[in-house]
């Protein structure tokens, strides 16, 4: 364990790398939530890496815990080679700046009260990177520029906005500070599908700008195929299979990644899915996990083991997958 | 034969800005036995549409004119006493958020039973029955059990299956979805998707399916209608559609879709967004985004213009709201 | 395609850009303006009450305290149009003073005990565990007891004056913001433009500052010019009670508790102020409805 850390350090391309990764969350009658489960993630510097899955597979929760936005309640994460676990509250400022987040809902992820120069001037003031007036809204124009929103209106509110504009803002907000990580949390799904592709061309071009690495949480597959590198396909709070996009899409390994690929409703009538096989039953529920793999109650080739063990995911060729009978 | 058909509909909200015309001019022809879709982005008027159907309009939202066809009822001219016999009965309606459609203190079984019982006499036993039947016929698991759940202890999938049944379960002629699946998993999306098209072929029902998704568009439908700001820009059956797409903005609508088969750098996008309902352009309302716009487009709107199809019509000819089509037959003369 | 650019530009220039147009609180005032006649027509009270009381010696014919015994209890007539007093003093000029009496303390103890609720309701709804705990218990203690009582309690022990009213006041009336500024804390502290100033690193008391009182603002306004006709009338009851402001002091409580013995006599003289007091604290309602209707986000329309 210990060696494949070094090596991972000396390879000095790890931008992020957790360990044994847990969050709990508190429910009624003393019962806990576990949203992630002893989770493994690596990411990579420079690259796009994207979390898919269902509702309470865990990916929203794994994207805020990795930047510290939620704390974990147990396991480690490395940051640039340093855990942050133990860092001190002043060391943590500054990787604080270095780790940004974009929301999902373009209405609720910008301050009503706040007009744009104040929303995109915050980060900058907060850190002291500019001081006077003028400089920042200079920096601000800047940066509405960069993100494709007519600088005349950097006084007016979010509620002028259309949904694709204010999510620019807020893409705006998060690049100020130039950080080196940002967590895309669904930061298209709320929008239409003609805004969609206008954004999602400007976080490409602004990643190669900026030289800046994705963690890009969507439960939409297509987008997820056209922005990311690699792909990491969650299932209620485990991880079951990582690899890049190309790997992924041409040949899952992974039963649940067929199933979720399946199960999308293509944009051509002559692929209907009419016979073909598609997931039964329901999702189960995070707080009452099936024993074993906890795809088994929903698995199309499930056998008597994977009701029992748990499968640990394993390297497969350069890919990672957690299934006892990965397929072929 | 059209079980339902929306002749020229106008729907508009007077408000304090002024008059903002949400439906202008749709019509729209629902067959016995077919799938419907209505497909389009935030604010196309295609939920307004629906409700405009149901007569659920809220204020300051009217009908301005055109009439809405059902069993050759005009809906447009009942009281409302006469719409509530209506609704739930012949002409039903599901939500995109279950949740909210469900009353969160009585139990779901409970539920169905009410909305049968209001329309057909039978005992609540006989309700009860009826009740446990749909849920089985729609997939809810252990239906009998099932029917003393309250909607918080299901799922979104369950739930939207409970709200499916309602809507069937006192056999109406259309059933309208309004983005049924939209806050569903993918996986779940699926089945629903599924169901929607075996109860179709079961029941006989017609459902006139609501949503912004093209993929569910072409996964179930049979005719598209495709709304932008208002208008019906484009209609065809489905497979029409996607072959042979006539109007810009549907074709950019489809460009813009990441596919799952190619590699592209960089995706379409239609540039612009969507007008302003309350400044229209005077010409077609596509104008100012169009990539193919002539002079003609900016100064005067297009009708819906016939083109020649080459699949066997069986639910309707494929006609497009642009002037690179006229001087073909006129689709219907508005 | 530079032909479709050119069109654009010619036919639909508007279309351009898409933002939409102003809609700030100013507007949002003006559009109370227009529509919620009441709320205006409140409004012009409100600044002729003001008015009058800053220019009381300007506008009153007499001196409110200038005592005239001959003249005592006379009906309304040319000369003192609502009346005099039991000490001949013209009861129209003190209606005027009073104004100032009642705007004071319309404001003042309001403005205090709004600053202490909102401070403690921030904290407390911020924070939560222990500290919302506490501060919660101290609240609906405060709010267990008839704050009239707890009033009453204050000016026994401190001593009757306009200042110790001052106190009391203030005192007493912060609970009710606290939790209603705590609701709104709680539940803009979950929302995401919050958890994105977490993610820049901002501190929480700027996170405060910046983000929850500024959204707290329209339930505040609201509350501010309801709570103001409550603590009018506060006074009113405390006057009436004997433990409020002591003669000759011209407030309006006052005037109704001496016009008691002349309830059927010289009506007018304990009609006078009880309407002068009605207008005060319907005007401040109505407005506070208005402001309500408008800024309100729950009320928004579609």
């Amino acid at each position: 364990m210990q060696g494949r850390w070094k090596q991972m350090e000396d390879e000095k391309s790890l931008l992020i790398s957790a360990r044994n990764l847990v969050k709990e969350f508190p429910m009624e009658n003393q019962r806990t939530l576990q949203a992630i489960s002893d989770v493994d993630f690596d990411i990579y510097r420079g690259e796009t890496h994207a979390l898919v899955g269902e509702s309470g597979c865990g990916k929203s929760t794994l994207g805020r815990v990795l930047i510290k936005l939620l704390d974990a309640t147990s396991g480690t994460i490395m940051f640039k080679g340093t855990d942050l676990g133990k860092m001190k509250p002043e060391q943590f400022a500054g990787v604080r700046r270095q780790m940004q987040i974009i929301f999902q809902d373009p209405y609720a992820s910008l301050n009503p009260r706040m007009n744009v120069c104040e929303i995109i001037a915050e980060p900058l003031i907060t850190y002291g990177l500019t001081k006077r007036k003028a400089d920042t809204e200079q920096a601000v124009r800047e940066l509405m520029q960069e993100v494709g929103i007519p600088a005349e209106f950097i006084n007016r509110y979010p509620h002028q906005f259309s949904g694709g504009q204010r999510q620019r803002i807020g893409i705006a907000r998060a690049i100020a500070l130039h950080p080196e990580l940002i967590v895309c949390d669904e930061p298209v799904s709320a929008l239409d599908v003609s805004i969609q592709s206008q954004v999602l061309n400007l976080l490409k071009d602004l990643q190669e700008q900026y030289h800046l690495t994705y963690l890009f949480i969507s439960h939409d597959l297509s987008v997820v195929k056209f922005i990311s590198d690699r792909v990491s396909v969650m299932f209620l709070g485990k991880i079951c299979e990582t690899a890049s996009t190309e790997e992924l899409f041409s040949h899952p390994l992974h039963p649940y990644t067929m199933c979720l690929m399946n199960a999308i409703p293509k944009t051509d009538p002559h692929a209907r899915s009419d016979n073909a096989e598609i997931l039964s039953g329901e999702i189960p529920s995070p707080m009452n996990p099936p024993s074993g793999c906890r795809f088994h109650t929903r698995c199309p080739f499930a056998k008597e083991i994977c009701g029992k063990e748990e499968p640990v995911l394993q390297d497969v060729g350069g890919r990672k997958v957690a299934c006892h009978f990965p397929m072929e | 034969m059209s079980v339902l058909s929306v002749d020229n509909l106008k729907t508009s909200f007077f408000t304090e800005k002024g008059e903002v015309p949400a439906v202008n001019g749709v019509t729209i022809d629902v067959p016995e036995g077919k799938i419907i879709g209505i497909v389009g982005e935030s604010g196309c008027g295609k939920s307004i549409t629906a409700m405009s159907i149901m007569r659920l309009l809220r204020h300051p939202g009217k009908i301005i004119s055109g009439s809405i066809n059902l069993e050759g009822q005009d809906l447009t001219k009942l009281s409302e006493r006469e719409m509530s016999e209506i609704r739930g009965s012949k002409l039903s309606i599901i939500f995109q958020e279950p949740m909210t459609s469900l009353n969160p203190v009585v139990k779901v079984g409970q539920q169905v039973s009410e909305a049968i019982r209001v329309h057909t006499k039978v005992s609540a036993a006989e309700a009860k029955k009826m009740t446990v039947e749909v849920f089985r016929r729609v997939g809810i698991p252990e239906p009998e059990k099932r029917y003393d759940s309250y909607p918080h202890q299901l799922s979104g999938g369950l739930r939207q299956r409970v709200m499916i049944g309602m809507a069937m379960v006192c056999r109406p002629k259309v059933m309208i979805a309004d983005e049924p699946t939209t806050a569903l998993d993918v996986t779940i999306e699926a089945q629903i998707l599924r169901l929607m098209k075996i109860l179709c072929r079961d029941y006989g029902t017609s459902i006139i399916l609501i949503t912004h998704n093209m993929g569910v568009i072409a996964e179930v439908c049979d005719y598209v209608y495709v709304m932008y700001a208002g208008q019906i820009m484009e209609q065809a059956e489905t497979y029409d559609l996607f072959d042979h797409t006539g109007h810009p903005y549907t074709c950019g609508l489809l460009r813009s879709i990441p596919s799952l088969s190619e590699n592209p750098k960089r995706l379409y996008t239609i540039e612009g967004v969507v007008p302003n309902l309350l400044r229209l352009p005077k010409g077609c309302l596509f104008c100012n985004r169009c990539e193919e716009a002539v002079e003609k487009c900016f100064t005067e709107r297009p009708n819906l213009y016939g083109v020649e199809s080459t699949a066997d019509s069986s639910c309707g000819i494929h006609a497009v709201r642009c002037f690179q089509y006229a001087g073909e037959v006129e689709a219907d003369g508005r | 395609m530079a032909d479709v650019k050119e069109l654009r530009k010619k036919y639909t220039p508007d279309m351009q850009s898409e933002i939409g147009e102003s809609d700030t609180f100013p507007d949002k005032i003006k559009r109370m303006f227009r529509q919620n006649k009441l709320a205006v027509f409140s409004f012009f009270v409100i600044l002729f009450i003001i008015f009058a009381a800053i220019f009381a010696p300007l506008v009153a014919p007499f001196d409110p305290y200038t005592q005239s015994l001959k003249d005592r209890l006379a009906s309304p007539n040319s000369m003192h149009l609502l009346g005099t007093d039991e000490l001949g003093r013209d009861v129209l000029s003190r209606i005027i003073y009073g104004t100032r009496i009642s705007l004071v303390i319309g404001l003042v103890p309001t403005i205090i005990s709004m600053v202490i609720g909102t401070i403690l309701g921030l904290i407390s709804g911020f924070y939560g565990k222990t500290v919302d705990f506490i501060i919660m218990r101290a609240a609906d203690i405060m709010l267990a007891f008839p704050s009239l009582l707890l009033a009453m309690v204050v000016m026994y022990t401190m001593g009757g004056g306009l200042v110790n009213i001052f106190i009391a006041l203030s005192l007493v009336n912060w609970a009710g913001t606290a939790r209603i500024v705590r609701a709104e804390t709680l539940s803009l502290k979950e929302k995401e433009y919050v958890e994105a100033a977490r993610s820049i690193g901002v501190k929480d008391i700027v996170i405060m500052i910046r983000h929850i009182l500024p959204n707290c603002l329209p339930s505040l306004i609201v509350l501010f010019t309801l709570n103001i006709p409550s603590a009018i009338l506060s006074e009113s009851s405390l006057s009436f009670l004997g433990v409020g402001a002591q003669p000759p002091s011209a407030s309006w409580g006052l005037m109704v508790v001496k016009a008691k013995k002349y309830l059927f006599s010289q009506p007018w003289l304990s009609l006078a102020p009880s309407i002068a007091i009605m207008i005060v604290v319907l005007a401040f309602n109505f407005l506070g409805d208005g402001l309500r209707d408008v800024l309100d986000p729950y009320l928004k329309e579609q």
